[in-house]
């Protein structure tokens, strides 16, 4: 069993936040797990990307080999395109809709999202509007992390879990609110 | 470890990790195993865990990356805490260094962080600890930064502990990097002198599953060197310890030929053997899916085992040499002439020359090699997608760099050629538009020095801009330099009362830049402050123009706290 996924966004989204509910939740199931992510200039409101890669076997590298992602998990519907060269060629996009504009040349966002729906597979919704629906405008992420469940060898409940132990520390409000996001972007995926 | 050590008579404490284990000890290790613990942990943070259970008393850095983790994690550490472990910032790596080499004068185990370029400032110190040697445990940390993700160069940490002769880690994994903290300790202290360990940033910013101990281990008590003439750097005593020193690096080398860390796989096809070191041996791995038909030398402890690198010379017909960040162990294998052995690697094209590796640029090279694997090793990739377009990193939103950039553009527009002298920090960002505001960008304190050579050439206005944190560790002495002259120029230190690049750690000047700079002799008619807010547009641009004007030296100390820090001590309230 193995789940090779691109964390892709921009830098300050919250793709980091995905990366250690599934880190918690593979320490969990005993998984193997290996993490890269961009700390430094990057940071600063460019482009980032986090390869996490979960496996029952030992795991070699720390990078995903080209073709060899199985998802790209995207805050920011240009930022899903950028990795097209990594996704394995029967994997599968799960992105938020809505652009993050802070350039002046970003690109027409009907032809992204035109681009996005016709690949096979692909799971993209307005997970803002989600977020501030559910009362957590900022639960953005743990939306997107609800959509991509499904198509990542970690149980449900394991997630679930792994979102209790990152968020406990902020009160259960928090944890709630967190774990409301995941199940509406599970329900909203599959 | 320290159970074992006390069963096994012939092992002193501490000392168990460089010797091989006996069978009884062994069967203990395997029952302590059990006892640990697993842990999700940066490469970073692995190793600062691994020196903290192993005795560490001491961490001392600047900030850098890929380096910050590894004291941030000491500071959040409940055992360093409990055990009152130093963990503050040091205004720079050459401070740092010392206060680490000094703590190791007095026995106790320590360790130094930084990243590549932190390693020219501490180079000083750096060397001479080889001369001087270690009494405590000493870990120098270098942190390498190939791809530049956030460095002005690719320079190899590695150069500078073969001319040293100091011993060098490289890790190659996480696990490896923890266990490194107890074997570096023990290195240290067996050869008595400082040990270099060399991380990379996809492993210093990587995190994976680590099996920790439960405990840290007791720290060393204070004790001072046997040898107190040898810590004295004056020549006669320098002749006799470097002597000592080039005597001493057979024991290193024999110790790296016996090292853990590296490992000979052999495998049936000779064709080449291939030597991987660090964190490459794991892009070997991936790239065969951890079958490799060729020999494998995984190399992690230098100086490099001759007798290991002569047994894959002698058995295969050439060699592979993948290595991250620039070519070290090839050059050592070609030599000048170049006429011996065969060498593929990054002086022949067949890996990349800058860069950091991949899984895939290793899998292209040895797919140069053997055209028949390329359709096995190497996958057909599509073209960057057309939609896409670069998105540069930016000044956030609400930074006090974005209005001294504004203030200093509107107010040098009255001049045809001005030359403003940048540093490093968030605000080198200030080059890219809509700034586009700097002319020079050099390392650390270069801008005020730099501005002071152009006036000296006549440059006029000739503009220093740096951070609060890189005055305080770069930045003082040379101002010292221009106060003494009364250098005609205009120093602004746009001071945001932390080091931000880096995630916002304590900046070693905050509260006290105006009494830095008056006591190093600014005149006080001109040395101004000012809060970088939009609101102050017009006074900054005022103060600006009038300061230009000066005949002498001006500093302008332009205040706002960083929006990142200011969001954090807003949520901590």
């Amino acid at each position: 069993m193995k789940t090779d996924i691109i964390l892709a966004g921009v830098g300050g989204q919250g793709i980091l936040s995905i990366a250690t509910v599934l880190g918690a939740a593979a320490l969990s199931e005993n998984l193997y797990l290996k993490q890269a992510e961009v700390h430094g200039m990057s940071q600063r409101g460019g482009d980032v990307m986090s390869c996490l890669r979960l496996s029952s076997e030992p795991i070699a590298a720390d990078l995903i080999p080209l073709r060899g992602a199985d998802l790209i998990v995207s805050l920011e519907p240009m930022e899903a395109l950028r990795y097209l060269q990594w996704l394995a060629p029967e994997g599968r996009i799960i992105t938020n809709t809505v652009p993050f504009v802070n350039i002046p040349s970003y690109p027409d966002l009907e032809a992204i999202l035109g681009d996005l729906e016709g690949r096979p597979g692909t799971v993209a919704f307005d997970m803002d509007a989600m977020a501030r629906e559910l009362g957590s405008p900022r639960s953005s992420n743990m939306i997107l992390l609800g959509a991509a469940s499904p198509f990542i060898a970690i149980g449900c409940d394991k997630i679930e879990e792994g979102i209790r132990t990152v968020f406990g520390a902020k009160g259960e409000k928090i944890v709630e609110s967190n774990l409301a996001a995941f199940r509406a972007g599970r329900a909203a995926s599959v | 470890m320290r159970i074992i050590s006390y069963l096994c008579a012939n092992i002193p404490p501490k000392q168990t990790y460089a010797i091989p284990l006996c069978a009884a000890c062994r069967i203990m290790t395997e029952t302590l195993n059990t006892m640990n613990t697993k842990r999700l942990l940066l490469g970073d943070e692995a190793l600062a865990l691994g020196a903290i259970n192993a005795g560490l008393s001491g961490a001392y850095a600047y900030p850098g990356t890929p380096s910050t983790e590894i004291l941030e994690f000491v500071q959040a550490s409940p055992v360093a805490r409990e055990r009152n472990i130093h963990s503050h910032w040091s205004s720079n790596e050459k401070t740092a260094l010392e206060e680490a080499l000094g703590m190791s004068f007095c026995g106790k185990r320590t360790m130094v962080s930084m990243k590549h370029v932190g390693l020219n400032v501490a180079a000083d110190p750096f060397v001479n600890s080889a001369m001087t040697g270690a009494n405590g445990g000493m870990l120098v940390i270098s942190a390498d930064d190939p791809s530049m993700h956030s460095s002005q160069n690719e320079q190899d940490s590695r150069f500078y502990a073969d001319f040293a002769i100091v011993p060098v880690l490289e890790p190659s994994d996480q696990q490896e990097a923890y266990d490194m903290g107890a074997y570096g300790f023990v290195l240290s202290e067996k050869l008595r002198i400082p040990v270099m360990v060399r991380m990379v940033t996809r492993l210093a910013h990587s995190r994976a599953v680590v099996n920790c101990q439960n405990e840290a281990d007791a720290q060393n008590e204070i004790s001072y060197p046997s040898n107190p003439r040898q810590w004295v750097l004056m020549p006669g005593n320098s002749r006799v310890r470097y002597r000592q020193l080039l005597e001493d690096r057979k024991e290193m080398e024999r110790l790296s030929e016996e090292s853990p860390f590296n490992k000979y796989t052999d495998s049936p096809d000779h064709r080449i053997g291939i030597l991987a070191s660090g964190i490459a041996a794991n892009y070997v791995a991936e790239c065969f899916k951890g079958q490799c038909p060729f020999p494998v030398l995984k190399i992690s402890q230098y100086p490099l085992p001759k007798k290991l690198v002569a047994r894959l010379a002698d058995e295969c017909e050439a060699i592979l040499v993948a290595e991250e960040g620039q070519p070290v162990i090839e050059s050592a294998l070609r030599g000048l002439l170049d006429r011996g052995l065969k060498v593929y690697g990054k002086l022949d094209g067949i890996l990349p020359r800058t860069g950091e590796l991949t899984p895939d640029s290793v899998a292209e090279g040895v797919a140069r090699l053997f055209p028949e694997m390329r359709d096995k090793l190497v996958p057909m990739a599509p073209e960057p997608h057309p939609l896409v377009v670069p998105r540069p990193p930016a000044l956030c939103q609400g930074c006090g760099h974005r209005d001294v950039y504004a203030a200093l553009n509107a107010a040098l527009e009255d001049f045809s050629n001005p030359k403003v002298f940048g540093d490093i920090g968030c605000y080198t960002l200030g080059f890219l538009a809509p700034f586009n505001a700097l002319d020079t960008t050099v390392d650390m304190g270069a801008s005020i020095t730099m501005a002071k050579g152009a006036a000296d050439a006549g440059q006029h206005p000739a503009v220093a801009i740096i951070g609060d944190s890189t005055f305080t560790h770069s930045g003082m002495t040379g101002l010292l330099d221009a106060i003494n002259e009364n250098t005609p120029m205009t120093v602004i230190i746009s001071d945001n009362l932390t080091t931000g690049m880096t995630g916002g750690q304590d900046s070693q000047g905050t509260g006290k830049l105006e009494e830095i700079c008056l006591g190093l002799g600014t005149d006080p008619a001109h040395l101004k402050t000012i809060d970088s807010l939009p609101k102050n547009f017009e006074d900054m641009k005022r103060l600006f123009t009038e300061e230009f004007a000066y005949k002498g030296l001006s500093v302008i100390i332009s205040r706002r706290e960083c929006i990142q820090t200011a969001r954090r001590h807003a949520k901590k309230k």
